[in-house]
């Protein structure tokens, strides 16, 4: 179960849909073990593309440093479909590999409707889980 | 002195827990191959036939080694590596 705020939720689906038709990604940072997600960290697709993304290696460099400096962890890595379900691909399952994250999908193929789900993604199984949205 | 190498959470199993460790060559490609000798197994979850895995990212200090020379890029004592999984996907 994945229990996050209203507030990060909007900012993740802002974001989405900001930088659609490309395919938005980030983390939000947790204190180590507590599976609670609290700083919202937009990232750069490298990629800039509407079929991929990928962390710029560098920028990841820098924003894991901050999370080990401040003893956090990626509690949630996100990333947006713009023309298919919030759903891992093969791709995404292929590359999952922080497995105490939370692989939160949006898709914004539909401007009114906001597809918001969360999976864990474990040795190449996935699962999804139940979001609980608190105020 | 020898060459700190940091290691992140899905690989922690070959290193019994530790988020950094140490080893030594000249070129990455030593140091990995020492790493191999220290912690069984690690070697084949960053490199291929092909070179670096795509699905890690490999840091000497500050830069991507992608951008330096790869396997080939020279290492010294004091220097700082740095391994993370990439974070990418896509909708196929």
């Amino acid at each position: 179960m994945l229990t996050i705020s209203q507030d990060l939720v909007d900012k993740i689906v802002a974001h989405s849909r900001a930088d659609h038709p490309d395919e938005a990604c980030g983390v939000i940072a947790g204190p180590l073990g507590s599976d609670r997600p609290e700083r919202f960290i937009p990232m750069a697709n490298a990629e800039r593309s509407p079929t991929f993304y990928r962390f710029d290696s560098l920028e990841q460099l820098r924003v894991w440093r901050e999370m080990d400096d401040r003893d956090e962890e990626p509690v949630i890595i996100y990333h947006s479909h713009t023309a298919t379900e919030a759903y891992p691909s093969r791709t995404d399952i292929s590359y999952a590999s922080e497995p105490n994250a939370h692989y939160v999908l949006v898709s914004t193929r539909d401007e009114d409707k906001v597809e918001f789900r969360s999976f864990r993604i474990l040795e190449g199984v996935v699962t999804e889980e139940e979001v609980v949205i608190v105020p | 002195m020898a060459i700190e190498v940091r290691i992140p959470t899905i690989l922690r199993t070959y290193t019994d827990g530790a988020k950094a460790v140490n080893a030594e060559g000249a070129t990455l490609s030593d140091l990995i191959g020492d790493l191999e000798v220290r912690h069984p197994g690690i070697k084949e979850r960053l490199v291929d036939e092909a070179g670096l895995r795509r699905f890690v990212n490999v840091y000497l200090n500050d830069e991507d080694v992608r951008f330096l020379g790869g396997l080939g890029t020279p290492v010294a004592d004091g220097d700082t590596v740095t391994v993370l999984p990439a974070v990418a996907g896509g909708m196929r």
